[in-house]
């Protein structure tokens, strides 16, 4: 019992992590119809630089500020000076984020080198908690907390303001919300941006149990594609359904079959996309 | 149409001629091309014929390749069953794949092949028993085949390879120049008129899903007899995506374009590696400034200055 409910936890942990990836992977595809390759990138850049400033600092409130700031800066200059060129055209770019991917993927190990690097926790979060038989670390239980404030928050801002209506009347149709006033393009700017952000406090958040190495952000993308692929592109719901079923897969996977560690992630996500291509939650 | 005839044929010529001057080194080089060459212009039936953009299209290949190197090490070394039953393999992934990646279109065809892709490199990284995992197969010998002249030695093989360059580009030109393929470009300028025309759009989009990967696995068959070696990398992402730009960069919808940006892409590859560490960083660079200023290819820059001076 006691390893079904740790491996439960970690698995919902490791989940609302994906879930900010996703989050903002989905959001940018909803409005702009991007699929982010270099999406990944933005979390080993935030786990990166935030370590950097942790070690220079020693704050981890500060060194967050510094790797968000970065990345969001990152993700403003990719979509105002390379993907808007290409609306609605998605082999460039595929191939434009995917240059990007491989441009900080070696840039990355360039400055910080090969070794596998995990940030320090918040002296806060170090200890561990004990309920019963069950020692489980406070870090994890403070990413779930996370999770649930920014998947509320979030919602909220989508359901309950008037950015958010603009957003959602974007992604319905950005030629009726460019109609009715909406200045789609600033808007575009600044979801791809939030979203990049998203990204970067993953890499703050999940660098002191995941960490970060060469290759964290291939790895990254691909666990937050097959959670929107589950989900549904474009769909908030989807991203957060979505990541608590393949954290969950993927950790169970990882304990109780090693060896086919990737395949009980992904063939779950071959049978839905055999039942409904567009995902749970995703627009026909 | 014979002017493109003499051209191939003058090209041809050219190929066989060339280990008379190349070093060994160049000639190995150049055989890597050629065989790049096969792949990269499998992916342009899908890509620039059919409008299909995979991003796994390395499955097929690697398929093919992890196949060829397990019989040829595991069970016998012979090249009558291990290449047939690569090629068999590869059509067979794709045939599998298809029916999944076709049931969607746009980014979501780029994010299913990509994940379909992503399974087999799974597979191959984590089987270790099988695979060998990280470590790939080593020691993959060549075939031995009734000739007079040993596959072992880099001429005959350059040659052998070009052969089988020289009948996959023979037969994918019969192919987009026939009435399916002329369907297929019909398909990727406008799928619905295709369909309001009678035809039965999934099955053109499935042959070519399936023709693709067999070549595909074709190339993947040669080059782990070339390189006597497969490892994970060559069914992951970075391969795949590496296929999709050799065949932009060389001009997707041409077949020649994408053999040239293969030999491009590994001319360039095999040169700045030599003088530097940072490769993936420069082909960054690359994929971003072929998506900026060379969308069309190679051949569309040529076409382009052509057409201006004739003008």
């Amino acid at each position: 019992m006691t390893f079904w409910i740790t491996q439960a936890l970690n698995g919902i942990s490791f989940g609302m992590l994906l879930f900010l990836l996703a989050a903002g992977l989905s959001l940018i595809y909803g409005l702009m119809r991007v699929l982010n390759l270099a999406h990944g990138s933005y979390y080993i850049l935030g786990g990166y630089v935030g370590l950097a400033a942790m070690r220079a600092t020693g704050s981890f409130v500060l060194a967050t500020v510094a790797a968000t700031a970065t990345v969001t800066l990152v993700g403003i200059v990719m979509e105002r000076f390379f993907l808007r060129r290409f609306p609605e055209q998605e082999l460039p770019q595929a191939l434009l984020t995917f240059g990007f991917l491989l441009i900080f993927a070696d840039l990355s190990l360039w400055l910080w080198g090969g070794t596998p690097q995990t940030l320090p926790k918040p002296a806060m979060f170090e200890r561990s908690i004990r309920i019963g038989a069950i020692v489980f670390p406070t870090y994890r239980l403070f990413v779930i907390g996370i999770g649930l404030v920014i998947g509320l928050g979030l919602w909220w801002l989508q359901e309950g303001t008037r950015l958010g209506a603009m957003i959602r009347a974007g992604v319905d149709d950005a030629e009726m919300a460019r109609g009715t006033g909406v200045n789609v393009g600033l808007l575009s700017t600044a979801v791809f941006a939030f979203g990049a952000f998203l990204a970067g406090l993953g890499g703050i958040i999940g660098g002191p149990f995941v960490g970060v190495y060469p290759g964290a952000d291939f790895e990254i993308l691909e666990m937050a594609l097959v959670v929107v692929i589950i989900g549904g592109l474009g769909s908030l719901k989807g991203a957060f359904v979505g990541g608590l079923v393949v954290g969950l897969l993927d950790n169970f996977g990882k304990a109780l079959f090693p060896e086919l560690a990737l395949f009980t992630v992904f063939a779950p996500m071959a049978v839905i996309l055999a039942v409904r291509p567009t995902g749970l939650f995703g627009a026909r | 149409m014979n002017a493109r005839v003499a051209s191939g044929a003058v090209a041809l010529a050219v190929l066989i001629g060339l280990p008379a001057v190349l070093s060994s080194y160049q000639l190995s080089l150049l055989t890597k091309m050629l065989i790049f060459g096969i792949f990269a212009m499998s992916l342009d039936l899908l890509l620039g014929y059919a409008g299909l953009p995979s991003l796994g299209h390395a499955a097929y290949f690697g398929v093919a390749a992890y196949t060829v190197g397990l019989l040829a090490l595991r069970v016998a070394n012979n090249f009558w069953i291990d290449f047939p039953a690569g090629l068999l393999m590869a059509a067979a992934v794709s045939a599998l794949f298809g029916l999944f990646a076709l049931r969607t279109r746009g980014s979501y065809f780029l994010m299913i092949t990509l994940a379909l892709g992503q399974v087999l490199w799974g597979i191959a990284f984590g089987w270790r028993s099988l695979t060998g995992g990280d470590d790939g197969l080593p020691s993959v010998p060549r075939p031995r085949l009734p000739l007079p002249w040993a596959l072992t030695e880099g001429v005959p093989f350059y040659y052998f390879v070009l052969i089988c360059f020289a009948l996959a580009t023979g037969l994918l030109a019969l192919v987009v120049s026939s009435p399916f393929g002329q369907a297929l470009i019909g398909i990727r300028e406008s799928e619905r008129r295709m369909e309001v025309l009678g035809y039965d759009v999934w099955r053109y989009k499935y042959v070519a899903f399936v023709l693709a990967g067999l070549f595909a696995g074709l190339a993947g068959n040669l080059f782990v007899y070339f390189n006597g070696f497969v490892s994970p990398s060559y069914l992951n992402i970075v391969f795949s995506a590496s296929a999709l730009l050799m065949v932009i960069l060389g001009g997707a919808g041409t077949l020649v374009g994408p053999a040239i940006g293969a030999a491009v892409i590994v001319g360039l590859e095999n040169l700045i590696s030599a003088y530097m560490e940072r490769w993936v960083l420069v082909l960054g660079v690359i994929y971003v400034l072929v998506t900026l200023f060379a969308p069309s290819g190679l051949v569309g820059l040529v076409r382009q200055r052509l057409g201006r001076s004739r003008a």
